[in-house]
């Protein structure tokens, strides 16, 4: 299976758009003839990949041109692509496909040129690299003390390496941030599913206007299509509107909504939910709460008594207690989900409206301070845009984007 | 509190500079790099960060700082003053089309807040403005956002104009026009659908929207938490839809809302309102000078004053006023003022507005004991007039008597003696003080004190 098959079900699973990717994958079948293998590790991967595209891209530009020339050519080019890969592999884990096919055509077009001023701006690691570096990563809403931390790290991996320029940096950048992120702990992203003929509970908290009850649909979709039977209870009976809105996507999705009218007892909606989830015999609940500040005292105890409502109904239940969190969120984000730790116990973070421009990069901070692990991204607002998060992939955008843009500028 | 991280923090700084005689550039530099690390833990943009880190030290460093006679004043007056000025120095109202009907467009991300604000915006144009707004459903994509707005529209008895989901919005926006000319609506609220900014094809839709007819306001619906990517979003809106303003909503969480600096920053347009809670009526306008202030440090006075003035008879703060000054202050006057602050709304919420109550520590976790309060009241009640009057004539044995008629102890009696002789003292300092300027007469000086 090539390498570009294989980014590509990591990325998308099954999807509408796949003919498209076909395209690509057919081209680079045809011309790229090393198999990379995922599970090999990261680093190498990363390396490969570049090496890989890097063929592909000579190949596409110069298919008549001789073997020979080309060889030489990668050889000349390699520490520019390795910033390169920005343009075509990392805006591809954001909107998927068909960034990845228009990254790979710009790519194409201005490639020659634009290596070249790659390769004079940045053959150094120096003070001017870092400063870059930090600025791009304040910028991804990472937080002053999380980019600091990384500098040091970087700085000493830097000195101790003896790296001089700037090529592999950016992998070292990569796994010193997933080192952050998981501050040696296993990176867990599968739900805490029971066993079959268990009920399943999922809570979903967080603030208002994060994107919960979307989440709780495409999950629900996601499960369901993974043969599990699914109910969804709506617990956000503040918000003017939101059991509708729920209803629509448990009749989108298939699976029954557990209601009560608006203004009623959130907890008393759950109880009920857990009850009929259970004579059923489904596999999975997923319950929803209406949005609250966190700094909302009351509305926070109330959480609380929902929690307490299920854990009385199935000992250790709720199994997960998902934080919704909106990528937009600056800093504040952190103590979002200190607050709702201390009242919810979350165990996992959904990290919405990744396919804007913001990147959420406060997760880092999350994981690192408070050990609550990203476990889903929100990449749409279709069914099937819920995906399995993956910290390389999501650390690598954090800057290599930018990177990218930054060179843009230099350009024109 | 909005912006409390910034307002520490540089109180921090300005603290160490207000107790030297002179600011040397290296005091600016070091304040400056607080100031940085401030903003951007505050969310503001770093590229915003650095154009007003820039701007500040060039004012405060050199000549105007050094030949002024307070150095470390100079310097707080030029933070405040850029950022006032950076936040769009005077607060601006909503534009009216002197031929009705006003076109108000609210766009803005996914989740900012739209269609709530939509709600309060409609309710303040009711209530403020006297005009008779028409809602406009133009979020076909969003599950059951439709009926959202109709649930709003009801609970606040003002009409909303659906076509359902199968309708463009561009059409429902066009038909929606049209009903309200018939229907004599003097202004039209149009709630669009959340999109992200760089989704061209939605975006196009709300350009034939505002085509239809040139709106009066297109108001950008941005929610206070956001991050860096404030600027993105708002430049992008601006420059794709234009707007002509800004709404921040969710101001009441406790985020430090940079985002407002930064948007302003790069759009040039005003914030009109903030959201302060999930409430109708919590729609309140922004006043970019206060704000700057609060983020000094200097509490948030004028926004207590209105609250107070909004709740209290002002001649009956007028006849209180002189009895502080005449030192006739008794506990008929105090439990008036007890429940005129209940009426002001949450106590805990007010203390933070008070200047340098967000330096008591603790502060943020106090929750104020609202039945703390009510045995307050019990005690007082279980005076007889003349104890009252006259709280000096209280003995131990009328004070078992109140104890035991209020159902408390005799400390908390003796407790609340000592504390009410405290407020005495301080209000006579505090009106000393205000004479002359007369808007300290709101102000409940001791109020702290009881609730610790």
């Amino acid at each position: 299976m090539s390498f570009f098959k294989r980014l590509k079900e990591k990325l998308m699973g099954s999807s509408a758009e796949e003919e498209k990717v076909q395209e690509t994958d057919l081209k680079t079948n045809v011309e790229a003839d090393s198999d990379v293998d995922l599970d090999d590790v990261k680093q190498e991967e990363i390396k490969e990949s570049v090496e890989e595209i890097i063929e592909v891209i000579e190949e596409v530009e110069q298919p008549q041109e001789e073997t020979i020339e080309n060889t030489s050519n990668v050889e000349e080019t390699m520490p520019a692509p390795v910033i390169e890969e920005s343009a075509d592999k990392k805006p591809s884990a954001w909107s998927i496909t068909q960034k990845f096919k228009m990254g790979l055509a710009k790519t194409r077009d201005s490639f020659t040129s634009k290596v070249n001023d790659l390769v004079a701006r940045y053959r150094k690691v120096d003070e001017d690299f870092f400063e870059e570096l930090e600025e791009l990563l304040l910028q991804a809403d990472v937080g002053f003390e999380t980019v600091m931390e990384l500098m040091d790290k970087l700085r000493f991996e830097v000195q101790r390496k003896n790296i001089k320029d700037t090529e592999g940096i950016q992998a070292i950048i990569s796994e010193k941030l997933v080192e952050i992120y998981e501050a040696g702990e296993e990176n867990i992203t599968e739900l805490n599913m029971q066993p079959n003929g268990e009920l399943t509970v999922i809570l979903f908290v967080g603030v208002n206007g994060v994107g919960k009850t979307t989440t709780i649909g495409k999950l629900a979709h996601r499960l369901k299509s993974e043969g599990k039977s699914v109910v969804l209870a709506a617990g956000d009976t503040f918000r003017a509107g939101a059991i509708d809105q729920l209803q629509v996507w448990g009749d989108r999705v298939g699976c029954e909504v557990i209601k009560q009218s608006e203004g009623s007892d959130p907890a008393a909606v759950i109880y009920d939910a857990i009850a009929a989830a259970k004579k059923r015999g489904a596999d999975v609940l997923i319950c929803d709460t209406a949005g609250r500040l966190q700094n909302k005292v009351n509305l926070m105890k109330e959480l609380e008594k929902v929690h307490r409502v299920i854990s009385r109904e199935i000992p250790d239940a709720p199994h997960e207690v998902l934080l919704a969190l909106d990528a937009t969120t600056g800093q504040n984000a952190l103590v979002q989900a200190q607050t709702f730790k201390e009242a919810t116990n979350v165990t996992g973070i959904v990290l919405t409206k990744l396919d804007g421009t913001a990147k959420g990069g406060i997760v880092l901070a999350i994981r690192n301070k408070l050990h609550i692990p990203v476990k889903f991204v929100g990449l749409g607002e279709k069914m099937d845009d819920l995906q399995p998060f993956d910290a390389e992939r999501y650390v690598y955008g954090l800057f290599a984007e930018g990177l990218e843009k930054e060179l843009e500028k230099l350009d024109d | 509190m909005a912006f409390e991280g910034l307002a520490e923090r540089l109180q921090g700084t300005i603290q160490k500079i207000k107790g030297k005689g002179k600011v040397s550039e290296q005091d600016v530099k070091e304040m400056m790099r607080e100031v940085r690390l401030a903003l951007i833990e505050a969310d503001v943009n770093l590229k915003v960060v650095k154009e007003f880190v820039k701007k500040v030290s060039e004012r405060a460093v050199g000549v105007e700082v050094m030949k002024s006679l307070t150095p470390g004043q100079q310097v707080i007056k030029i933070v405040q003053d850029e950022l006032v000025a950076l936040m769009g120095g005077e607060q601006s109202p909503i534009n009216f089309n002197n031929k009705p009907p006003t076109v108000i467009m609210m766009v803005g991300l996914q989740g900012a807040g739209k269609t709530t604000t939509t709600g309060k915006l409609a309710n303040v144009l009711r209530k403020k403005y006297n005009r008779k707004p028409l809602l406009v459903a133009a979020d076909i994509y969003r599950p059951a956002a439709i009926q959202q707005l109709q649930t709003l529209g009801k609970q606040l008895s003002i009409p909303v104009f659906a076509l359902g989901n199968d309708v463009s919005p561009v059409e429902i926006a066009r038909q929606a026009l049209e009903q309200a000319k018939e229907e004599h609506h003097d202004v039209v609220i149009i709630d669009t659908a959340g999109r992200l900014h760089i989704d061209e094809q939605l975006m196009d839709e709300l350009k034939n929207i505002k085509a239809l007819k040139e709106p009066d306001e297109v108001f950008l619906v941005v929610d206070a938490m956001t991050g860096q990517d404030a600027v993105n979003v708002a430049q992008s809106f601006n420059e794709t839809v234009g707007i002509t303003g800004v709404v921040l909503t969710k101001l009441d969480g406790d985020t430090r809302g940079g985002a407002a600096l930064s948007i302003r920053a790069v759009t040039d347009k005003p914030i009109k309102y903030v959201g302060m809670g999930e409430k109708m009526d919590a729609l309140e306008p922004f006043h970019p000078d206060r704000m700057a202030s609060r983020i000094l440090g200097m509490g948030d006075v004028l926004s207590l004053i209105e609250k107070a003035q909004a709740n209290v008879d002002m001649e009956k703060a007028k006849e209180l006023e002189e009895k502080f000054m005449s030192q006739s202050f008794t506990f008929d006057d105090f439990i008036e003022q007890l429940q005129a602050l209940k009426k002001m709304g949450p106590l805990d919420e007010l203390l933070k507005m008070l200047p340098g109550a967000n330096k008591i520590k603790g502060l943020d976790n106090v929750k104020v004991d609202e039945k703390q309060m009510g045995r307050i009241e019990a005690i007082i009640y279980s005076m007889t007039p003349a104890e009252k009057t006259n709280p000096d004539i209280i003995n131990s044995s009328r004070k078992k008597r109140i104890a035991t008629g209020s159902g408390t102890s005799i400390q908390e009696v003796n407790r609340l003696l000592k504390q009410f002789e405290d407020m005495k003292k301080m209000m006579k300092q505090m009106t000393g003080m205000a004479q002359g300027k007369g808007k300290k007469k709101m102000k409940l000086p001791g109020l702290d004190s009881l609730f610790k």
